[in-house]
């Protein structure tokens, strides 16, 4: 225990400078938009005073890194600001959107680590068969199969021919789990592929590196049967490979998200971002950045501690 | 096999033959080559190619199912589908060559200086690094689109942006790995300037996986034009683009679904030739790596 919270310690510490970093770059968005941030803020046919209580109001009249300093500290306090749009705080906005793109993100998730996984290992302990041809070729497919026109395609069928699942909106998980489920599965089938695809292809690769090994081979010619051989040894050595992959997969969960969200309609963080991004909404925009962000750097630490529960090596 | 062919000596090698064997044994870059080399010649020759104008709207034709006149139908303002299936191929490639333009400026040196120089200077700079390759990249791209305003041109920069870390990172262990290398010692201690050692040892013996990683990028770039043309951030009507046709489209799912198919086997297609490449030059490329 006390070895674990020295890791989780050393850990945040690492992961302090790219915190800063990450947060910086949420921050410095606002700035690339050409012209007057305070002008941007005010939006469009703002008065003079206006636009200059804007700049108060924000702190756009201090140095650079003071502004950066404040709009941190009210983000820790969860004060993100406020639309411009609807003026509503954008700490509800986002909590009202995020709970459909968790709920998509996770389901696809799942469904990759199902198929994905079983497909690398099918390939990878029958390597050159036809199987692993089917499974690599699946693979170069997935990787290049824009995941919102699949969505689209099993909107075709599914939702307007065959009518089996809805081909708009989402429901709340908390209310109704089941039928939030069943309005997420096409998105998460079309989000899930492209994860499926990197999943069989990285598994494929770890674990042939793994049946490879020379101490793989020295178990052979010790007599283990070949079933106990891939769980006990093949397996157990690419779990901490296949759970740093399933963490790296949450970044582009998200980025698919935005995507299959304006498909299928989803009030969701994703189509939050990109409604926002066209109508120049940048509180909105900086703070669903910053929420994804934040996300995906603690599910990589959590990743990081789970492997080094499974393997006293990797907490070095 | 008999013997009579067996002692034939083994024939001269011609540059046609080598060209011929490589194309025997890969058959898969080949396709992918000429398929791009299609894409090239359709971008170049849209005007001439495209039966009707992408942008010409014909009110009496609204929607209409593949016929005779029209191979692939018309869309909801009555524009030809092909034409503007077409048109689209000059635009996507622009996009996907601009986004990875800007990677490689970005990302390249910023790789080597900090590969080479070490220190301090590569700590903090890796870190930062690492922090752009923590943000989901589409939705980083956009937040940057929405910043420097909307249209093809910005969503491109802004993809290339999100890019460059990855290059950076990739030069960068290549850079290491090299710089350490004996004959850089040797160059170094025959007086070779940091300059020299840079331009004609790291850039040569560290750029393959680079060209393999660039390859495979111009399928991302494409695959993320579409996206961000599909939300209305890229390419601005009337201009054509395979993910915007996709979009417009889609709004009339109900009444004319086979819409959905053409721009998306397009940007399908085209991704897999970028990867198909890609994949092919990683093994080419790479000597230790058998052939399948």
């Amino acid at each position: 225990m006390h070895r674990l919270l020295a890791l989780i310690g050393r850990r945040l510490w690492q992961l302090l400078p790219i915190i800063v970093f990450a947060t910086f770059v949420v921050f410095s968005l606002l700035q690339l938009v050409p012209g007057d941030p305070a002008v941007t803020l005010a939006g469009d046919y703002a008065s003079k005073e206006r636009i200059e209580e804007i700049r108060h109001l924000y702190g756009l009249d201090q140095p650079l890194l003071v502004q950066y300093g404040v709009w941190l500290l009210h983000a820790v306090q969860g004060d993100l600001g406020r639309s411009l749009l609807s003026s509503a705080p954008v700490v509800d906005l986002i909590a009202q959107r995020l709970p459909n793109t968790i709920v998509i993100s996770t389901y696809a998730l799942i469904l990759a680590a199902a198929v994905g996984i079983p497909l690398g290992v099918l390939a990878a302990t029958r390597t050159g068969s036809r199987i692993d041809g089917l499974v690599t070729s699946i693979a170069s497919l997935g990787v290049a199969l824009p995941s919102f026109w699949l969505a689209i395609i099993l909107v075709i069928f599914f939702s307007l021919t065959w009518h089996w699942f809805p081909a708009t909106g989402a429901s709340s998980f908390m209310a109704d789990p089941l039928r939030a489920l069943w309005h997420a599965t096409l998105p998460a089938v079309a989000l899930s592929v492209g994860v499926i695809a990197e999943l069989a292809r990285q598994v494929r690769s770890a674990l042939i590196e793994v049946l490879n090994s020379q101490y793989y081979r020295t178990l052979r010619a010790k007599g283990l049967g070949p079933g106990a051989m891939l769980w006990k040894h093949g397996l157990r050595n690419v779990s901490v490979t296949m759970l740093t992959l399933l963490g790296l997969q949450v970044n582009r969960l998200f980025s698919g998200a935005v995507v299959i969200e304006a498909v299928f309609a989803i009030p969701g963080a994703g189509s939050l971002v990109a409604y926002s991004a066209i109508n120049k909404d940048f509180p909105v925009v900086q703070g669903v950045v910053l929420v994804l962000v934040v996300i995906v750097i603690l599910v990589n630490l959590a990743v990081d501690i789970l492997n080094a529960l499974l393997d006293p090596r990797a907490a070095a | 096999m008999s013997l009579a062919t067996a002692i034939v000596p083994p024939p001269k090698r011609s540059r046609l033959s080598r060209l011929w064997r490589w194309m025997k044994s890969d058959p898969r870059a080949v396709l992918s080559i000429a398929y791009l080399a299609m894409l090239v010649i359709v971008s170049v020759m849209a005007p001439v190619i495209a039966p009707y104008s992408p942008t010409e709207q014909d009110v009496s034709s609204l929607l209409l199912p593949p016929d005779g006149a029209h191979w692939l139908g018309t869309d909801d303002l009555g524009r030809d589908v092909l034409s503007r299936l077409i048109w689209g191929a000059p635009n996507s490639l622009y996009a996907s060559l601009l986004a990875v333009s800007v990677a490689i400026v970005l990302g390249v040196p910023i790789g080597l200086l900090i590969g080479f120089i070490g220190g301090w200077l590569d700590d903090a700079v890796s870190r930062f690094v690492d922090a752009l390759l923590s943000f989901p990249p589409i939705v980083l791209a956009i937040a940057v689109t929405g910043a420097l305003g909307i249209g093809l041109t910005n969503a491109m920069l802004s993809v290339g942006i999100v890019f460059a870390p990855v290059l950076a990172r990739l030069v960068r262990a290549q850079t290491l790995v090299v710089k350490n290398a004996l004959y850089v010692d040797a160059a170094r201690g025959f007086g070779a300037s940091t300059f020299h050692i840079i331009v004609r040892h790291i850039v040569p013996n560290a750029i393959q996986p680079v060209i393999v990683q660039i390859t495979l990028m111009l399928a991302i770039a494409l695959l993320a034009e579409a996206s961000l043309s599909f939300l209305a951030l890229g390419v601005q009507p009337p201009a054509a683009s395979w993910g915007g046709m996709l979009a417009r489209a889609y709004n009339y799912i109900e009444v004319a679904p086979e819409q959905m198919y053409a721009p998306g086997f397009a940007i399908l297609l085209t991704a897999l030739a970028f990867n198909a490449l890609g994949e092919s030059m990683r093994v080419a490329l790479d000597p230790t790596m058998k052939r399948r």
